[in-house]
C-alpha cells in the first residue's frame, strides 16, 4: 500500500552508535564498540524492510536507534517528518504510540506478574486511551485480530505456547494503532511451522492496517519471504540494499552472495558459491577499508585501504545500493 | 479473520494451584513450624492484656524473687515482685511493635533507595546513594546504634529510628541487586517502548518482581531487629523503663542470675525461640520461593 510521492515514514541518516567509550576513572581507555557505524535507510509507508546480518552486525541496535530506545552517538532519525532526536520527552511519548517493538523471546517481553488483559491494556493506559471498559473491549478485539480467544485475557504469559505468546506480543504492539512495528527476530525463537503462521499473521495484519515493518532477522529465508526490500548489514554498516527478489536471486555484494550461499538448498548451483568462512570480527576493532575484506573471496587491490561507499547501481528494473569496490566505477581497480 | 490457533491454550484446564500454605507446609515442614511459632508470638503479643495472669508493672513487695510455680507465679517474680511471665508476654508486644515499625520504616527507605539506585545503576544517582549506604554499613552496627540511641535519648520511637539505620542498607542491597537484574529484562524495554515513564516502570514492573527475595530478607532482618532491640534495652538505651522489654528484663536479671535465674531464662528463651523461628522461616521461604529448588 505504498502511496506514490508520499514522504517515507522513517528516514535514518548516518546513524552511529558507539558503546563504552571507556571514560571510566580507573579503567584504561578502550576503543568503543562500533555497533552501528553510519547507517542511512528509509522505510516507506506500508512497506516491510528486512534487515539481515550475522549476530553482532548491529541489527538490533539499529532497530532500537530508530525507535529511540537508545540514544544515537550521532546521526538523525525522522519519523513522519518529526526529527525524533530533537523531540521533547512528552512528544516522544506521544510518538511512542505510533512505533512499537516485537521481541525475539515473547515470554521475557511480558511482565510475569501481569495478566494478558493488563499486558494488552498497558499501552492504552499509558497513552490515556479510552476508559477501562473500552480498553478491555479493545484488548478482546486485538486478541481476535491475532487469532486468540478472549478467555486468554485472564491468563498469565507463561500459560501460553511460544507461538501464542508471540501473537500476544504482536497484539500488544498493535494496541495503540501504530504506523511502524520493529520486529526484532520476532520469529527466530519459534518452531518452523509456527514461524510460518506468525509471518502470515504479520502479513495479514499489514494488509488490513497498512502499517510498516522493520523486520530484523538472521534467517534470510524468513526475511525474503516477508520483506519488500532487504538491507544486508555487516559490522555496523549496510553492505547492500535491494528488493527482496533481487537480493535472493541476484545478490551483488560478496557478503550477500555468501549469505545466500549459506542457505541450505536443494538447488545445485547454490552449492558452487563460496560459503562464508570464519567469524565476524570484533566491532571494537573493525578491519580497515572494507570491513568485509578479510573474509571476502573476491577482494581486490584497495579493499583493505579504502572504505566503499553505499552507491546506487543498476537501472530502474534492478535498482539497488551496494557498498563494494567491485561495483564502484570510480574506485581504482 | 481466519487464523488457526496453534493448539489449544496449554493451560486451559489446569487445576487451580493448591493453596500456598498447604504446599508450604508440605515442602517446608520446619518453616511451617516456625510460621506457627511466629503466629503464636503475634497472637500472644496482641492478646497480652487478656492472657497475662498479672499486671506486668504491678509490684508485690511480699513476693519478690519467687521461684517459678510458687504463689501462682508460673515463671516466678523479679526483684520488685513483678510477674516474669506477664512481663515476658508484654515484652513480646514491645518487641513486635518495634520490629514491625522498624521494618516498615527502614524497609520503605531501603526499598526506595535500592530500586531507584538499581534502575539508574552506574549513573551518578546510583553512586551518590550507594556511597551513603556504604557509609552506613562501614560503621559497626552496635556503635551506630549506641550513637543514635544516645543522641536521641531512650524511647520506643528513637529505638525504631536507630534500628532502621541497620535495616536500610540491607534492604537497599537486595532491592538494588534485583532491580539491576530486572532493568535488563526485555519486559522493561517493552514497557519503555510502549511509552511507560520511569515511575510506572519502577512500580508496575520493578516492585512486583523483586518482592520475593525481600520477604526472605525481611524475615531474617526481623530476627536481627529483635536481637538488636534487646541489646539496646540491655544496655539501657532502648525501651525506657518501666515498659517491659526482653532486653531490659535480661539486663535486670543479670544481677540476680545466681539467685533467680528464671528472670533471665524465661525472656531469654522466648527471645531465642522467636529469633530462631524467624530465621527458619526466612530460610524456608527462600527455598520455597526459589523455582530452582522445586522438586
Amino acid at each position: 500500500m505504498i502511496v506514490p510521492g508520499a514522504t517515507p515514514l522513517v528516514e535514518a541518516h548516518d546513524l552511529v552508535k558507539h558503546f563504552g567509550d571507556g571514560k571510566g576513572l580507573l579503567t584504561p581507555r578502550r576503543p568503543p564498540v562500533r555497533a552501528v557505524d553510519g547507517v542511512s535507510l528509509t522505510i516507506k509507508r506500508g512497506e516491510t524492510l528486512g534487515l539481515v546480518g550475522e549476530s553482532g552486525s548491529g541489527k538490533s541496535t539499529l532497530g532500537r536507534l530508530i525507535l529511540r530506545l537508545i540514544e544515537p552517538t550521532s546521526g538523525s532519525v525522522t519519523f513522519d517528518g518529526h526529527d525524533i532526536a530533537a523531540l521533547s520527552k512528552s512528544s516522544l511519548t506521544q510518538l511512542r504510540k505510533r512505533m512499537q517493538l516485537v521481541f525475539q523471546d515473547p515470554f521475557s517481553s511480558f511482565n510475569p506478574r501481569m495478566t494478558i488483559a493488563q499486558v494488552l491494556t498497558e499501552p492504552m493506559v499509558v497513552h490515556g486511551m479510552g476508559d477501562r471498559a473500552s480498553r478491555v473491549k479493545r484488548a478482546k478485539e486485538l486478541l481476535d485480530l491475532v487469532g486468540l480467544p478472549s478467555f486468554a485475557l485472564e491468563r498469565y504469559p507463561h500459560q501460553f505456547s511460544g507461538g501464542q505468546a508471540q501473537r500476544i506480543g504482536i497484539a500488544r504492539a498493535l494496541a495503540t494503532d501504530p504506523d511502524l512495528i520493529v520486529c526484532d527476530e520476532a520469529v527466530s525463537a519459534l518452531d518452523v511451522s509456527v514461524q510460518a503462521q506468525v509471518l502470515n499473521l504479520l502479513k495479514e495484519v499489514q494488509r488490513e492496517l497498512g502499517l510498516s515493518y522493520l523486520f530484523i532477522a538472521h534467517d534470510l529465508n524468513v526475511v525474503r519471504y516477508i520483506s519488500d526490500r532487504v538491507c544486508v548489514m555487516y559490522l555496523g554498516k549496510l553492505a547492500e540494499v535491494a528488493h527482496a527478489d533481487d537480493i535472493s536471486e541476484r545478490p551483488r555484494h560478496p557478503y550477500s552472495q555468501a549469505l545466500m550461499a549459506s542457505i541450505p538448498s536443494p538447488d545445485a548451483h547454490h552449492q558452487l558459491r563460496t560459503p562464508l568462512a570464519g567469524e565476524i570480527p570484533s566491532p571494537r576493532r573493525p578491519p580497515s577499508g572494507c570491513r568485509f575484506h578479510p573474509r571476502c573471496s573476491q577482494s581486490i587491490d584497495g579493499c583493505d585501504r579504502d572504505e566503499p561507499e553505499l552507491l546506487t547501481i543498476g537501472g530502474s528494473g534492478d535498482a539497488r545500493s551496494v557498498a563494494c569496490h567491485l561495483f564502484d566505477p570510480t574506485s581504482a581497480r | 479473520m481466519s487464523i488457526a490457533i496453534s493448539g489449544t491454550a496449554r493451560a486451559a484446564h489446569r487445576p487451580r494451584a493448591r493453596s500456598g500454605l498447604v504446599r508450604f507446609t508440605r515442602e517446608q515442614p520446619l518453616g511451617a513450624i516456625a510460621l506457627f511459632l511466629i503466629t503464636l508470638f503475634v497472637v500472644v503479643a496482641v492478646l497480652a492484656p487478656w492472657i497475662a495472669p498479672y499486671d506486668p508493672l504491678a509490684q508485690d513487695r511480699v513476693n519478690i524473687l519467687t521461684a517459678p510455680g510458687v504463689g501462682g507465679h508460673l515463671a516466678g517474680t523479679d526483684e520488685l515482685g513483678r510477674d516474669v511471665l506477664s512481663r515476658s508476654l508484654y515484652g513480646a508486644r514491645t518487641s513486635l511493635l518495634i520490629a514491625v515499625a522498624t521494618l516498615a520504616l527502614g524497609g520503605a527507605i531501603g526499598l526506595v533507595v535500592g530500586v531507584v539506585s538499581g534502575y539508574f545503576g552506574g549513573t551518578w544517582i546510583d553512586s551518590v546513594l550507594q556511597r551513603i549506604m556504604d557509609a552506613l554499613m562501614a560503621i559497626p552496627s552496635i556503635v551506630l546504634l549506641l550513637f543514635v540511641a544516645a543522641l536521641l535519648g531512650p524511647s520506643v520511637r528513637n529505638t525504631v529510628i536507630a534500628l532502621s539505620l541497620l535495616v536500610i542498607p540491607s534492604i537497599n542491597r537486595v532491592a538494588r541487586g534485583e532491580m539491576l537484574r530486572i532493568r535488563e529484562e526485555p519486559y522493561v524495554e517493552a514497557a519503555r517502548s510502549v511509552g511507560c515513564g520511569t515511575p510506572r516502570i519502577l512500580i508496575r514492573y520493578g516492585l512486583p518482581n523483586l518482592m520475593a527475595p525481600l520477604f526472605v530478607m525481611g524475615s531474617l532482618l526481623f530476627a536481627v531487629i529483635l536481637i538488636a532491640e534487646s541489646a539496646l534495652s540491655f544496655l539501657g538505651i532502648g525501651t525506657p523503663p518501666p515498659t517491659p522489654s526482653w532486653g531490659r528484663m535480661l539486663s535486670e536479671g543479670r544481677s540476680q542470675l545466681e539467685i533467680a535465674p528464671w528472670m533471665t531464662v524465661v525472656p531469654g528463651l522466648i527471645l531465642s525461640v522467636s529469633v530462631l523461628a524467624f530465621n527458619l522461616l526466612g530460610d524456608a521461604m527462600r527455598d520455597f520461593l526459589d523455582p530452582k529448588q522445586r522438586r
